[in-house]
């Protein structure tokens, strides 16, 4: 069975990859590459797969689960520009899918200390494009 | 493994309306959406694609793959009635079904066109006729 928190938080980022040029870039990333950023309203699906504990009756506390994704993430993330304010992008390119893996590995460790196995996180750029992680 | 899913839109019209079966059976079997006249819905298509992430932290190149949808399935499929205005259900039912089926062949064709290495790979595509109809292959 999988359970899924949805959280959101709002940012800007730029994809820009440092050793190339602006041309370069924009072939690359069209407008995601303008240097000043621009912003969305993210919006990111933890999904944890297991078993229904036979006396709680829940696979994972949604507390708990809602709590490690505000700390891990939406605190940090939140109206920041990704780019400049949140490691590690001011060194890896803040894409889809590179936010995706970055908030996989912000959770995954503390999940499987306790036990849960994360399944998936979806991360949603806009509600027309979105990123399925599962490392 | 990471997926990207990518959702586009088109208006279309059809006619759900076997050619092997009476009126009558049409009727039965299709109801409203056998309307002679045709009818419409604001499809939403989804595609998925699958790969790992490049070095430029990509699974694949958006504007390859709006390129590529644009190219082979929304130009075609955009205020059309497709039973009239594509080929391909000129002899196929065009259900929801059918209709993912088509967009489906249509983008496996031209796919190595728009993506010439190993990866991205196409990995699923849903059409919803309706918020409350979809299906996926």
């Amino acid at each position: 069975m999988l359970i899924t928190r949805r959280e959101e938080f709002s940012a800007s980022h730029a994809c820009l990859n440092p050793a190339l040029g602006p041309e370069e870039n924009r072939a690359l990333y069209g407008e995601d590459s303008n240097p000043n950023g621009h912003g969305h309203n993210y919006v990111v699906e933890v999904s944890i797969e297991g078993d229904p504990d036979p006396v709680s009756g829940m696979v994972f506390d949604l507390k708990r689960l809602k709590a490690l994704i505000r700390r891990e993430v939406i605190e940090p993330f939140d109206h920041r520009f990704l780019n400049r304010e949140v490691a590690p992008f001011d060194r890896v390119v803040p894409t889809t899918e590179n936010i995706a893996r970055e908030i996989w590995r912000r959770l995954e460790p503390e999940l499987a200390a306790a036990n849960a196995r994360l399944h998936r996180v979806r991360l949603y750029e806009t509600e027309d494009l979105y990123v399925d992680c599962f490392a | 493994m990471t997926r990207l899913t990518r959702r586009y839109r088109f208006s279309a019209s059809h006619r759900l309306h076997a050619r092997e079966l009476s009126e009558a059976e049409n009727l039965a079997l299709y109801g409203k959406c056998n309307n002679p006249h045709g009818h419409g819905h604001n499809y939403v298509l989804e595609v998925r694609v699958a790969g790992p992430v490049d070095e430029h932290g990509r699974v694949a190149d958006r504007a390859a793959l709006d390129r590529l949808v644009e190219g082979c399935v929304l130009g075609d499929f955009r205020h059309r009635n497709l039973n009239l205005d594509l080929p391909e259900f000129t002899s196929l039912v065009p259900t929801s079904e059918n209709v993912a089926l088509v967009i489906g062949r249509r983008l496996a064709a031209n796919w190595r066109q728009a993506f010439p290495a190993p990866w991205p790979a196409l990995d699923k595509i849903r059409v919803y006729e309706t918020k409350r109809n979809v299906v996926e292959q």
